[in-house]
C-alpha cells in the first residue's frame, strides 16, 4: 500500500463522486423544490447514455453523443413530467413512489423495445483512451480525469446559475417555501417543469459520460440511483451543496472501503476472512456512512429549509 | 334492480375467470429466469436456446405436447421464491428449469425438488447443490460452477504463470469460481478479491491489482459486471501488459459485443462453443442465427440442451410423468444429441465433459466471437460428486 496507490484511489473515489454528483444535483432540487421523490431519475440516465451510445455509433463521434444525450434527456423528462408527474405533486410521497416506480418498470421495457435485450457498445473517443500520467509512476485513465473535469464544470455552472442569476433565485426560494414563491405570482407550473428538464438534463449527461466505461444495458440506472438517494439524504434534500459534499463524501467513502478495508482486515484476521468480510463491510460502508450523518445532522449536512 | 344487475355482472365475471384455458393433461414446464434488469442477457439466451428447441420440435419436445410456462426473476432471490412457490402449487408444473444465478438456485432448488418436481439447471451449478445437498430430482445439463474455472487454472499453470491476480463477485457462484481456480492453479495467489455483485465501477479493484504487479489475472464476472470490468481495464491501459483469463462466461457473446475492442486476444475457458463439429451444433447454431439474428451464446446452448434433455425423457416415458422414477430415469441416461458431442452424467446427475480453451477473435464478418484452440480437460469430473449420497 503506497502513498501513489492511496493517490489513485482518492482520485477514483473523487471521480465516482463526480458522477454521482450530476445525478444527485438534479435530483435534491428535484426533491427539494418539487417535494416529488422521483424514481425514474435512473431511468432519465439510462434514456442519456443509451441515446449517447446510438448517436456517438451512427455519427462516430462522442462529442455529438454527448450533445444529443442531454436534450433527449431533458425532452423525455419534461414530457414525463407535463404528462405524469403534474398529478403527483398533491399526492403522499408514498403514491409519488409507487407512480415513478411503475415509470422505471416503462422506460425498462421501452428501452428494450427500442434497443433490443442486450447490453449495446460505447467507446471512449479517441483523444481521451489513453493514460495521463499525473503524478510519475501512477498513470490514470484520461477519460476519468475529463468526468472528473465535466463535474467541476457543472458543479461551477451550478454554482452561478443557483446564486447569481433570477432563475437560480426562484429556485432557491422554491426550495425553501413553494407556497409562497406561488403566492408571489411566480408560475410555479413553468418553474418545476423547467427544474426537472434541468434535473433530467444532468441524468443525462451523467449517463452519457458513463456509457465509455459502464455496460449500456436496461436497467443501468437502478443501481446508481440507490446510491444518489444516500447522497442527497446525507446532503441534505434541496440543496445543491449538499449534494456536492454528499457526492464526494460517498464517491471516497464507496472507493476508499473497497480499496482498503479487506487489507486492513488483514492485520487482525486471515486472509480469506478478511476479504470476504472486508468486501461485505465494504459495500455497507456508505449506509453506516448515511446512518452516522442523520445521527448527527438529522436533516442531513445542509438542508435547504433552514 | 341496479343492485339485480351488479349480482348479474359480477356473477358472469366470476363464471367467466373460471372459464379461463382448463387445464390440459399435458406436461407442464415451469421456467424462472432473469429477463429483465443487470444481467438479463443470460436469462434471455437461455430461454431462447430452450425455445428453439421447441420450434424445431414444432412445439412439442420429444414428440410430446409440453405447455411451457416462464417468468421473469429480475435476479432477485425473494422473486424468483415466489414464482416458484406459485409454479408448483397452482399451475402444478411437472418440470423446471431456467435460473441462471446460484443464489436464486440456492433459494428456489431445494424445494421444489423436495416437493416431488424435476429441476434441470440450463446454468446456475453451485456447489452445495452438487455435493451434500444433492437431490435425485435435480440435473444440471450446463456444468458444476467450478468446471470451468478449474479448466482455467490448469491452463494457467500449463502456460507456466506463477503470481496470479484472482477476482470475483461475492456470492456463491464467485466463491465456487476461486475456489475451483485455486484447485488446480499451482502457483501464487497475488491478490484474491470478492466484489459487490452488480457492481459497476472497478477503478478501485483495477487500481489495487496495478499495485500488487501479478504476471496475469484471472476474473469471474458474469453478464454487465464483465462489460463493465473489461472496458474499464482496457481504458486503464493495462490489457497488454497484464494478460487477462477467464471462463466462459466473462467472453461469452452477450459481453463481447458491447465491450468490442477491449476483449480481442483474450483466453477463455468453455465447455461449449459454436465451432464444435458435429450434426446436432451445427443446426443449432444456424438455426439460432437464422431466428433471432445474432451469435449463440453458451448459455443458449445449455438452454438448448436442457430442452433436448427434457424431450429424451419425455420420448422414453411417452409423455407419461406419473412414474416418476421412470422419468428420471430416463433423465439419468440422457440419451440426447448435445451440442456438445458425448453427454452424459455423473452420480450426482452433474456432466462429465471435455472442457476446452478458446480465444477472442473477430470472424470474417467483423463479428467478436470465440475459437477454440485447445483443449484442457477429457471426461472431467466436478469435485463435490464424492459428497453425494446419491
Amino acid at each position: 500500500m503506497t502513498a501513489l496507490l492511496v493517490l489513485e484511489q482518492v482520485l477514483n473515489g473523487l471521480q465516482l463522486g463526480v458522477m454521482l454528483f450530476l445525478l444527485a444535483a438534479g435530483l435534491t432540487l428535484i426533491f427539494g423544490i418539487m417535494d416529488l421523490i422521483n424514481l425514474a431519475h435512473g431511468s432519465l440516465y439510462m434514456v442519456g447514455a443509451f441515446v449517447a451510445a446510438s448517436v456517438s455509433q451512427w455519427t462516430g463521434s462522442f462529442m455529438l453523443g454527448l450533445l444529443a444525450a442531454m436534450p433527449a434527456a431533458a425532452a423525455v423528462g419534461m414530457a414525463v413530467e407535463m404528462i405524469a408527474l403534474r398529478t403527483l405533486y398533491e399526492r403522499n410521497h408514498l403514491d409519488q413512489v409507487l407512480a415513478t416506480f411503475g415509470l422505471i418498470l416503462f422506460f425498462n421495457e421501452l428501452v428494450r423495445i427500442i434497443w433490443g435485450p442486450r447490453a449495446i457498445f460505447m467507446d471512449v473517443p479517441e483523444a481521451l483512451s489513453g493514460t495521463i500520467e499525473i503524478v510519475p509512476g501512477a498513470p490514470y485513465p484520461a477519460f476519468r480525469l475529463a468526468i472528473i473535469a465535466v463535474g467541476i464544470a457543472v458543479a461551477v455552472f451550478l454554482y452561478f446559475l443557483i446564486s447569481r442569476t433570477r432563475i437560480g433565485m426562484l429556485i432557491r426560494a422554491g426550495a425553501s417555501n413553494r407556497e409562497m414563491v406561488g403566492a408571489l405570482g411566480v408560475d410555479v407550473k413553468l418553474l418545476f417543469t423547467l427544474v426537472f428538464g434541468l434535473g433530467a438534463a444532468l441524468a443525462g449527461l451523467a449517463g452519457a459520460m458513463a456509457g465509455p466505461i459502464f455496460a449500456v444495458e436496461v436497467g443501468m440506472g437502478e443501481g446508481v440511483l440507490i446510491l444518489t438517494f444516500v447522497v442527497i439524504v446525507i446532503g441534505g434534500i434541496g440543496s445543491v451543496r449538499g449534494a456536492l459534499v454528499g457526492a464526494l463524501l460517498v464517491g471516497l467513502v464507496d472507493t476508499l472501503g473497497r480499496a482498503f478495508l479487506p487489507t486492513l482486515l488483514r492485520l487482525v484476521a486471515d486472509p480469506a476472512t478478511a476479504d470476504g468480510v472486508g468486501a461485505s463491510v465494504a459495500s455497507m460502508s456508505i449506509y453506516i456512512l448515511m446512518a452516522a450523518v442523520l445521527v448527527w445532522r438529522p436533516r442531513g449536512l445542509f438542508p435547504a429549509h433552514g | 334492480m341496479s343492485r339485480k344487475i351488479t349480482l348479474a355482472a359480477a356473477a358472469a365475471a366470476v363464471i367467466g375467470l373460471m372459464a379461463v384455458p382448463a387445464m390440459a393433461d399435458g406436461v407442464k414446464i415451469g421456467m424462472i429466469t432473469t429477463l429483465s434488469g443487470g444481467g438479463s442477457g443470460l436469462g434471455i439466451d437461455i430461454r431462447d436456446g430452450f425455445e428453439l428447441a421447441l420450434k424445431q420440435g414444432g412445439g412439442k419436445l420429444g414428440g410430446i405436447e409440453v405447455e411451457v410456462i416462464t417468468q421473469d426473476d429480475a435476479r432477485k432471490p425473494e422473486t424468483a421464491k415466489q414464482i416458484a412457490d406459485r409454479m408448483v402449487k397452482s399451475d402444478k408444473v411437472d418440470i423446471m428449469t431456467g435460473i441462471v444465478w446460484s443464489n436464486l438456485a440456492m433459494a428456489v432448488v431445494p424445494g421444489v425438488t423436495k416437493d416431488g418436481v424435476f429441476y434441470i439447471s440450463p446454468n446456475a451449478g453451485p456447489s452445495a447443490l452438487a455435493g451434500k445437498m444433492c437431490s435425485e430430482n435435480y440435473f444440471n445439463v450446463a456444468w458444476q460452477n467450478d468446471n470451468l474455472h478449474e479448466a482455467m487454472g490448469q491452463h494457467v499453470t500449463d502456460k507456466g504463470f506463477k503470481n496470479v491476480y484472482i477476482m470475483a463477485p461475492n456470492y456463491p457462484a464467485g466463491k465456487d469460481a476461486l475456489a475451483g481456480f485455486k484447485r488446480f492453479y499451482k502457483g501464487n495467489v497475488a491478490g484474491e478479491v470478492y466484489t459487490k455483485l452488480g457492481q459497476k465501477d472497478y477503478a478501485a479493484e483495477i487500481s489495487a491489482l496495478r499495485a500488487a504487479k501479478p504476471d496475469a489475472v484471472f476474473f469471474f464476472l458474469p453478464g454487465g459486471m464483465g462489460i463493465n470490468f473489461l472496458k474499464q481495464y482496457a481504458q486503464a491501459g493495462l490489457k497488454d501488459s497484464i494478460p487477462l483469463f477467464g471462463p466462459a462466461f466473462s467472453f461469452d457473446e452477450t459481453i463481447l459485443t458491447p465491450v468490442g475492442d477491449a476483449a480481442l486476444g483474450v483466453f477463455n475457458t468453455s465447455q461449449w462453443n459454436a465451432d464444435i463439429d458435429n450434426a446436432a451444433n451445427r443446426a443449432f447454431v444456424a438455426d439460432f442465427i437464422a431466428e433471432y439474428g445474432r451469435r449463440p451464446s453458451l448459455y443458449a446452448s445449455q438452454g438448448y440442451d436442457a430442452a433436448r434433455l427434457i424431450g429424451s425423457a419425455l420420448k422414453a416415458v411417452g409423455g407419461d410423468m406419473s412414474d416418476k422414477s421412470a422419468f428420471r430415469m430416463a433423465l439419468t441416461k440422457a440419451e440426447f444429441e448435445s451440442v456438445r458431442g458425448n453427454f452424459r452424467f455423473g452420480s450426482n446427475h452433474h456432466p462429465i465433459q471435455d472442457i476446452y480453451v478458446r480465444q477472442v477473435y473477430q470472424n470474417d464478418k467483423g463479428e467478436l466471437t470465440n475459437k477454440i484452440v485447445g483443449k484442457v480437460f477429457t471426461d472431467h469430473q466436478d469435485a463435490y460428486a464424492k459428497d453425494c449420497k446419491m
